[in-house]
């Protein structure tokens, strides 16, 4: 079964400062551990895709009727905090698994490696029916 | 892909176990072998239809399979890994051939399939594993069929092969107070492997429907190994009674068209036939099991005209032994279909209110009771179930069917759902 990690902008739950305010040390330290996570789901035959997304000052928002010209917005939004950062995209044997993979995730190390304790959401992705509809 | 080709890819699966046995049973370390015989039937698929087939096409796969593995062993990296390899084989493992058994390998795909559905692993690691091992495609072709990268599916394929080594697993048959277990661990993971193809035929996902054909293939092996076991036979009778519905079982647009609308002059009559003479012959020998049963009610539909002139009562009755063997609350919800089939919708609402407390929040739950309600005339409690159900599946084209089917109903003065 398939689980979407997805991680947004918004507040990770330990108090430590955004990542720009961090030491070059601890901001290699951090990449380096989704690099090692991303290699253990790898190795474990587990990873689907693993991305990450430019900042919310590149998004744009586009809205169409199909046939006019669309509305295209500009970001950062005022709701940029919702916006999506990154994901992992994991097959895994159960939901347990995918649990214990985005507790990993979320203990990312931060400032002087203490956990950041970033919220992961977890989201099955949709998969064919059962064969005995 | 040209004729020559598709004859040697033909080949080569035939072949693949085979090789894969005799270098096995040589080396007495099946998890090497197994790479070995990989890049041997890599090595052909480039080579034969350019230089022609070789007059012994096993022999030369064994052959350049067995060079390989010595390669691998004379490597000084790979040296190491082999005097961890040969402590924990030694312990276990004869490295000849076991008395009873030739070098020519009769058994080989019989070993193999046991091997690979070892119960150490979880079905998905056994699925690709059986699927290399003994269907002989490549891991390019099963990341593909499992849409995962080709670097993780190999991963979980030597992950489930160093698995199989901890356990010790010796490259012979089971002993014979075993077999009866494992060959259960084994059924089981080629019904999962014939479901995965078979859940996502048709529409985009239509690739994957191959699996079901890769399902159907390595039962017909298991068949062949083991003619006179009857819940093998029963196995390979429930997939192609259920594959012979496949051209019916989809719209134009992938779309999900259930059993009762189906339009039957589109199953397949020569599959069917092979089913029903399957599962007779197997009945007969008096020894009923669950895949033999499923597939005793695979062949009543498969016989029936029309959906309301079905022998509901049979499947009924066979619906009523398969919950009593195995007391899955899921067998108790097509049981109430037949019941409501049989004795009317509030015959199987009733049947369904015993299963509530254990079954209340399944998606296929509230999709039954949306059936049945229906079926009783009410719309709106109906269409209610419907929503519920449609919220609670992961499955998408489940999820349409479902969301048509509330649509498709009187509005709700229920109300609660979206």
């Amino acid at each position: 079964m398939r689980f979407m990690l997805l991680q947004n902008y918004g507040p990770v739950e330990s108090d430590c400062p955004p990542m720009p305010e961090w030491s070059p040390a601890d901001i290699k330290a951090h990449i380096d551990f989704q690099h090692a996570l991303n290699s253990e789901l790898l190795e474990r035959g587990e990873l689907v895709d693993a991305q990450g997304l430019a900042g919310p000052e590149q998004a744009r928002r586009v809205v169409s009727d199909g046939t006019g010209a669309p509305v295209i917005t500009d970001g950062p939004f005022p709701e940029a905090k919702e916006l999506l950062a990154g994901y992992r995209l994991v097959d895994v044997d159960t939901p347990a698994r995918a649990i214990e993979i985005a507790a990993q995730a979320s203990a990312a190390p931060g400032p002087d490696g203490m956990p950041i304790r970033q919220p992961i959401e977890v989201r099955q992705v949709l998969s064919a029916p059962d064969p005995e509809l | 892909m040209t004729a020559g080709a598709t004859t040697t890819e033909g080949l080569l699966r035939e072949l693949a176990p085979r090789a894969l046995g005799a270098v096995a049973r040589r080396s007495g370390d099946f998890a090497a072998a197994e790479d070995a015989v990989q890049e041997a039937l890599l090595a052909a698929a480039t080579r034969w239809p350019a230089d022609g087939t070789p007059d012994n096409p096993l022999g030369w796969l064994i052959r350049v399979a067995a060079r390989r593995l010595t390669d691998e062993y004379r490597s000084e990296e790979a040296r190491r890994r082999r005097e961890v390899l040969a402590a924990s084989w030694s312990l276990t493992a004869p490295a000849g051939p076991a008395p009873g058994e030739d070098d020519t390998g009769r058994d080989d795909s019989l070993i193999l399939m046991f091997m690979c559905c070892h119960p150490s692993l979880t079905p998905g690691s056994a699925i690709p594993l059986t699927l290399r091992a003994v269907g002989g495609l490549t891991t390019r072709e099963i990341a593909a069929a499992f849409l995962v990268p080709e670097p993780t599916m190999a991963q979980r394929v030597s992950r489930a092969k160093a698995t199989l080594k901890a356990s010790g697993e010796p490259f012979t048959l089971p002993p014979p107070d075993q077999r009866a277990g494992r060959l259960r661990s084994v059924l089981h993971v080629l019904y999962l492997l014939f479901n995965e193809g078979y859940a996502s035929s048709g529409g985009p996902d239509l690739a994957r429907s191959d699996l079901s054909g890769e399902a159907i293939r390595l039962a017909r092996g298991l068949h062949a190994s083991l003619p006179a076991d009857p819940e093998v036979t029963g196995l390979l009778a429930l997939m192609v009674l259920t594959d012979a519905r496949r051209p019916a079982r989809t719209g134009p647009g992938g779309e999900l068209i259930p059993l009762a609308v189906q339009d039957r002059s589109r199953w397949d009559r020569a599959l069917i036939t092979e089913g029903i003479t399957l599962i007779t012959g197997a009945l007969r020998q008096g020894q009923p099991g669950e895949y033999q049963i499923q597939a005793a009610i695979a062949a009543v539909h498969d016989q029936a005209p029309s959906h309301a002139g079905t022998d509901w009562a049979q499947i009924l009755s066979l619906y009523g032994w398969l919950e009593r063997r195995t007391g899955n609350p899921m067998v108790t919800l097509n049981r109430a279909v037949a019941e409501a089939m049989v004795a009317g919708p509030a015959a199987g609402l009733a049947r369904l209110e015993g299963v509530r407390a254990r079954l209340g929040g399944h998606h296929r739950f509230h999709a039954v009771r949306g059936h049945l309600l229906e079926m009783a005339g009410d719309g709106a409690g109906a269409a209610s179930e419907f929503r519920a159900a449609a919220a609670g599946t992961a499955n998408l084209r489940e999820r349409h069917y479902l969301t048509a089917k509330a649509a498709s109903l009187p509005p709700g003065r229920t109300g609660d759902a979206g």
